[in-house]
């Protein structure tokens, strides 16, 4: 007979108030993991579509993302090749590589000549089959259900553009774009007019604009030389880019056709090398070894290395609210454990005076008293923990196997909706740790009053 | 050696803002391996003298020795350890800890003591053996009559093999029958184990089988009536 021995024995006396108490501990915990779980699964979501997207660090001229955005003719990066070709036979970095792709981000204005409109648009000109690559990353495990890239084996001058491109544009009907509502104000009214001259650039780019009249377009952009030059391009298909503004404006090429547009007969440049791991966490060691490998380049100010944390700065403050949200629940949840427990307790130590009286005349100390009780919070502490988080892990598989569904904010396609607990022992832990430590301490001042109480007067007690 | 001597010993209460006292200038020797009765009227302290005694109750002023230690220069934790090894309680109310079997109520003063397992074991079993419950072992409190429990306590207040045991009215919620047969065996046990008892009772039973019997009345000893050794009642 010890004194977790007899805690129990106390515990399971009033099974009733036990019981209750148990499933408080257990609702409470059960609801922090399931939701540590989300917000976990929901940040590797959110983590899984920015290392698609921007890949996990990449190589820019110094201040592009600050300042340079979409100015390729300033910010361009001219041995991109002899960069990438360094990344990739680097004996340190090469077995963490996925894939080492460039970049061309570029603004200009897209037209649809036939319907006599155009609108602004940024447009990033890549390398099809090494994006695909990138957006096949999945290393927490079917955490994405992204549609391929739809550039993918198309000709030199396909394009990809968001669908609110295509409703400016008027291609709705060509591209299968909707909703799509009928212009209801005067033609051209919403885009600027194209120039006279660009048309007749246009016109000698598309030759054979007439066979393609449907889903052809003309994009002008200033090539590094400050005069306006005109690509035409065949839409393969008009995507939905996620946020609207984004959609409005975005467009994708191949890069070879960007570079064309930008750097006509001059050395072809790009405004950023996108670099994928295997994993997230050799981050830290590849730009380690970045930093070393462009030292000259870093220390002259010309490049610098980012990490996709600061390219999609959303991802930061999604994990700070999740964290913010997580801390504001398990808090409620600890006060209410804690309220509850102490109740528990309280009422065993006003039942049990008589009982306490007895236990110390016979010899046990105060501290005894107070082990006794802090013992019974513990023991419904580590019930609680073991129930709640045996519980949590089934509810969290259950969720994993129902085949829901979400899609992230900016995001077109879904993320399956998972609960990850399997493996987060760390959470796991914390979390259980966190409610045996509140169960104990919540029994910590009935336990002190307790022991505090005159040995004659909780004899007396009725 | 007189287990309990009391020298000028006064305790009084407070009921709100009156002083009631509850003892005034007791002064006491109990004698070794006796029974002794503390009788009086109802309030009359016989309860409170019994605490005192009993170290679960500290005097205003006096002295209290008991087993030849000075109780009152006692710590709140040295004195529990004091009344594990040196005293055993009995309950009008049994007190048994409703959550352990006979045989663990009996064994939880050993616990206390730090007796080794084997020796506990050994000394449980006769204790219940003693009192005759080796058969209620296992049985709770709740499965035990009235003169069970009270058998369970004596084997409890004897476990630690005290110099002293302290029974406040043992016999108050037994019937006569009863309570005649908790009295034989508290007078066998006090004879087999060499140990003093001290009594609070109404109960005449109780007040015949005493060797000694004080007499209180408004907190004052007004009597105190000696068998003597010679008699041989006391062992």
């Amino acid at each position: 007979m010890n004194t977790v021995s007899l805690a129990l024995h106390n515990l399971l006396r009033n099974r009733r108030r036990s019981l209750a108490t148990l499933l408080a501990m257990v609702i409470g915990l059960c609801a922090i993991l399931v939701f540590g779980g989300y917000s976990s699964s929901t940040i590797y979501s959110m983590q899984t579509g920015y290392v698609q997207l921007h890949g996990h660090l990449q190589i820019q001229r110094k201040n592009y993302f600050l300042d340079g955005s979409s100015n390729p003719t300033a910010y361009g990066i001219a041995d991109y090749e002899r960069i990438m070709e360094q990344v990739r036979r680097d004996p340190v970095l090469a077995p963490m590589l996925t894939v080492v792709t460039p970049k061309l981000q570029l603004s200009g204005i897209a037209g649809n000549f036939a319907a006599g409109v155009s609108t602004n648009v940024l447009s990033a000109g890549i390398v099809a089959p090494e994006q695909a690559q990138l957006r096949a990353w999945d290393d927490y495990g079917n955490m994405s259900y992204a549609p391929p890239i739809a550039l993918l084996n198309t000709p030199g001058n396909a394009v990809v553009i968001g669908t609110g491109v295509a409703r400016k544009l008027q291609l709705c009907q060509a591209l299968n774009v909707h909703p799509c509502p009928t212009p209801s104000i005067a033609k051209n009214t919403s885009a600027a007019p194209t120039p006279d001259d660009i048309a007749a650039l246009s016109a000698q780019e598309a030759p054979s604009a007439s066979a393609k009249q449907s889903t052809h377009i003309e994009m002008l952009a200033a090539t590094v030389q400050g005069a306006p030059n005109v690509v035409g391009l065949d839409v393969v298909k008009a995507e939905n880019f996620g946020l609207k503004e984004f959609d409005d404006s975005y467009t994708m090429m191949h890069l070879a056709q960007a570079q064309r547009l930008v750097y006509g007969g001059a050395a072809p440049q790009v405004t950023a090398i996108q670099i994928q791991l295997h994993h997230t966490a050799q981050m830290a060691q590849a730009r380690a070894r970045l930093t070393q490998l462009l030292a000259p380049e870093l220390q002259k100010g010309e490049l610098e290395v980012l990490d996709y944390e600061t390219l999609a700065p959303i991802y930061g403050q999604t994990i700070e609210f999740f964290q913010s949200v997580f801390g504001f629940i398990a808090i409620l949840i600890g006060v209410i454990v804690l309220f509850t427990v102490g109740n528990t307790m309280g009422m065993a130590v006003v039942e049990r005076t008589t009982e306490i009286g007895t236990l110390r005349a016979i010899g046990l100390r105060q501290g005894g008293i107070r082990r006794l009780f802090v013992t019974e919070g513990l023991v419904l502490g580590v019930a609680g923990a073991v129930l709640g988080t045996l519980i949590a892990l089934a509810l969290a598989a259950l969720i994993n196997h129902s085949g829901l569904t979400w899609t992230p904010p900016g995001y077109v396609y879904a993320y399956p909706l998972k609960v990850r607990l399997w493996g987060a022992w760390a959470t796991l832990a914390g979390s259980a740790g966190a409610l045996v430590l509140v169960a104990g301490l919540s029994a910590w001042w009935p336990a002190r009053r307790a022991a505090r109480l005159l040995i004659v007067d909780a004899l007396r007690h009725v | 050696m007189h287990p309990v001597i009391l020298r000028n010993v006064s305790r009084t209460y407070r009921l709100g803002s009156v002083d009631v006292p509850a003892l005034s200038d007791i002064h006491l020797e109990i004698r070794a391996n006796c029974f002794t009765v503390i009788c009086g009227p109802s309030g009359s302290g016989k309860t409170t003298l019994l605490n005192v005694v009993g170290c679960i109750d500290r005097p205003d002023h006096g002295e209290v020795l008991v087993a030849g230690q000075n109780v009152l220069a006692l710590s709140d934790d040295a004195l529990s350890d004091f009344r594990a090894r040196n005293l055993g309680f009995i309950f009008q109310n049994f007190n048994l800890l409703q959550v352990l079997t006979a045989y663990e109520n009996v064994e939880y003063p050993l616990l206390l003591s730090g007796m080794p397992a084997p020796q506990r074991h050994e000394r449980v079993r006769s204790l219940l053996d003693a009192v005759g419950l080796s058969d209620k072992a296992r049985n709770r409190p709740g499965q035990l009559s009235g003169g069970q429990r009270q058998r369970v306590a004596i084997a409890r207040a004897l476990a630690p093999a005290p110099t002293l045991v302290l029974a406040d009215e043992p016999t108050a919620n037994l019937d006569s029958q009863t309570g005649a047969g908790i009295i034989a065996l508290m007078r066998q046990m006090q004879r087999e184990h060499h140990v003093s008892f001290v009594f609070s009772s109404h109960d005449p039973q109780v007040q015949a089988a005493a060797d000694d019997t004080v007499t209180i009345c408004d907190g004052r000893i007004t009597s105190i009536e000696r068998l003597p050794e010679s008699s041989g009642v006391l062992a």
